[in-house]
């Protein structure tokens, strides 16, 4: 029997600083590698990256494939695509772990339909099982269940690669928790050559504008998240008066940031990021399954809503009906006067 | 002969309503339960190829492949400004991921020839993936640039356009032909009242001969006179099968797909155990405490 491939996890850089959803999936990738009996291990593409990936051992990565050359930074699709697939030819891992970031989510299908194999997207969990097809009456032992929401996220299915390996998948920041690292450990790092084409380095960036994620959600530990129910721009500062004044941070909904109230870094559930903060206050936030997804782990949650039937009152802990207008300067006023 | 771009649409089930109903028992979902909609970012998509047309005269070919209501959205389509519409259409398509759609598709564009550019949404609401469009790319070998924004310039060669990435966003170059996923960055124009008065007679075949065959008119040389009168009035929207587009049984449809469906749950949110506060002084000051007693404030 031949053997099983390795787990893979696709690190995501900017500038040589390694992404969170990569580091989250290396802890994933580690726990999933021990369950089959193989190891877990990282490729990193770009260039100049000696010295920046030491923490993706700490995490538990065996090996490092470190795949540099100058058209590798900064990113773009073709040569990250050829590097990439050649390196999956060359050593057939059984499963490649991607960030559902926009690089990841732009990359990650090229390389599938290059590779004839399957590709799940934003996964909410993943697990080792074996794989009964009906239909077409064949077993599968150890394969990766791929686990989604669908349909807008009021369905959740669990999917299977039944073709050649690498099992695919991406995985939204935030959704798998950092394990912790142990400063102590090293592996093998694997320098790699990519002898790119002239046809994988057609396209040129000319010009690049970025501004740094501003705002650390999955940090906070008290997150007060407006959405559309807050009605207006204007009255959104009553969200930020609540965060200041308990020590949080603020967030919104999909609908909020879709009103323009709020850049889209504050944006918390399915499309967005996934929290798990130990307080959580819902304000005019529906509860849409979508938001839910990415806040039914905080340990409190308190719900806002003047809709007695807002689903939101069906997760929360605590639940408010009343208008944002009377209940927000209510909390801060009772919050100041026991602190 | 204009230049031709061609743009990839989809009809979607609105996910927002999806009852339990509407799964069958092998985790697929009956579409025909839910309302259909134009897929909201195809419509961005829709939106920029009709502007590049009207800024560089192209030829704009619209084409979806689904079932042969998905002549709808064809039309909505030519409401807009759409210059010609395949329905891509087969029993053998059914039960495709996303690898077999953009296999299929990428035959499709094919088939057409000599197209410039490919636009797509970046990604359809009742899946999420926005994988189809980049695999097509990889599957006719031309590269792609995701998250457009809008198109800066054209020539006879290359592109350049801007497109978002993480916290920003940059203007890439790339030669021709060339896929974009287009985002929600245009206002994609309404039907208008023009091109519904003259398309809603617009028509595939299979739409032809059932109207045909209810009013009772089912010789050949009836049916083939009606197709001539159409397609001569530019009413026709083309109906293509897998043998038109030369596709590989193989790789097309449930045959054609790596990916298998395992299991499908509805999501059920948690039982409600919710505690109801008053939203008076007295209601939120006990809250207020409760909270910072148990240290979850304070």
């Amino acid at each position: 029997m031949k053997t099983k491939g390795n787990v893979w996890i696709f690190i995501e850089q900017e500038g040589g600083k390694i992404a969170d959803v990569s580091l989250e999936l290396v802890c994933k990738g580690t726990e999933l590698a021990q369950k089959l009996g193989v190891a877990s291990e990282a490729v990193i593409l770009g260039d100049k990256l000696d010295g920046k990936f030491d923490s993706l051992f700490h995490y538990g990565c065996a090996t490092v494939y470190q795949v540099e050359d100058k058209a590798l930074e900064p990113f773009t699709v073709l040569p990250y695509a050829q590097a990439l697939v050649k390196l999956l030819k060359q050593h057939k891992p059984n499963i490649l772990l991607f960030g559902a970031t926009l690089k990841g989510r732009e990359l990650a299908p090229r390389v599938a339909s290059e590779m004839m194999c399957g590709l799940t997207a934003d996964c909410t969990d993943l697990q080792i099982d074996d794989f009964e097809d009906k239909v077409n009456k064949v077993s599968y032992k150890d394969k990766l269940m791929q686990i989604r929401p669908a349909f807008g996220g009021n369905i959740i299915a669990t999917i299977v690669n039944t073709w050649e390996d690498p099992q695919m998948v991406t995985v939204r920041e935030g959704v798998m928790k950092l394990t912790a690292p142990d400063a102590s450990k090293k592996g093998k790092v694997v320098k790699v050559t990519p002898e790119l084409s002239a046809e994988a380095k057609v396209m040129k960036v000319i010009e690049r504008v970025r501004k740094p994620k501003t705002v650390d959600l999955k940090k906070a530990s008290i997150i007060v998240a407006g959405g559309y129910g807050v009605g207006t721009k204007e009255n959104f500062k009553l969200i930020e008066q609540l965060a200041e004044a308990l020590g949080g941070q603020v967030a919104a909904s999909r609908a909020a940031v879709d009103a323009g109230w709020i850049n889209h870094d504050y944006q918390v559930g399915q499309t967005g990021v996934t929290v798990r903060p130990k307080l959580y206050i819902a304000c005019g936030i529906s509860g849409s399954v979508q938001h839910v997804a990415g806040m039914n782990e905080s340990a409190k949650i308190i719900a806002i809503n003047n809709d007695p039937g807002a689903p939101i009152f069906s997760v929360a802990h605590y639940g408010i009906v009343g208008e944002l207008n009377d209940v927000v300067p209510k909390l801060i006023k009772a919050f100041k006067a026991k602190v | 002969m204009k230049r031709q771009l061609m743009v990839f649409v989809k009809q979607v089930p609105d996910t927002k309503n999806i009852s339990g109903e509407a799964m069958t028992p092998e985790g697929t979902v009956n579409r025909s339960a839910l309302p259909a909609i134009f897929n909201p970012e195809d419509l961005n998509a829709l939106e920029l190829g009709l502007q590049l047309k009207e800024r560089y005269n192209f030829k704009v070919t619209v084409a979806t492949m689904g079932p042969p209501n998905a002549a709808e959205v064809l039309r909505e389509c030519l409401y807009r400004g759409a210059d010609e519409a395949i329905l891509i259409t087969d029993r053998a398509f059914a039960g495709a991921d996303t690898l077999a759609t953009s296999y299929a598709l990428s035959c499709c564009a094919n088939a057409v020839g000599n197209v410039d550019l490919i636009l797509c949404g970046r990604q359809a609401i009742d899946g999420d993936t926005a994988q189809v469009g980049p695999q097509i790319a990889e599957k006719l070998n031309i590269p792609q640039i995701a998250y457009v924004e809008e198109v800066m310039s054209l020539s006879a060669k290359a592109i350049k356009a801007k497109r978002a990435i993480e916290g920003g966003y940059e203007i890439i170059e790339s030669p021709l032909p060339v896929l974009l996923t287009v985002i929600d960055a245009n206002e994609p124009r309404s039907a208008s009242a023009k091109g519904i008065m003259k398309f809603k007679k617009a028509k595939t075949r299979s739409e032809i001969h059932k109207l045909m065959r209810d009013a009772d008119y089912t010789d050949a040389q009836a049916l083939a006179d009606k197709e001539n009168e159409m397609k001569a009035k530019n009413l026709w929207i083309h109906e293509w099968d897998a043998a038109k587009i030369q596709a590989d049984v193989n790789r097309i449809g449930l045959k054609g797909s790596p990916t298998k469906v395992k299991k499908i749950e509805s999501v059920v949110l948690k039982a409600g155990k919710v505690v109801s506060i008053e939203p008076t002084e007295a209601g939120i000051n006990g809250l207020i405490r409760e909270l910072i007693e148990d240290h979850t404030l304070g």
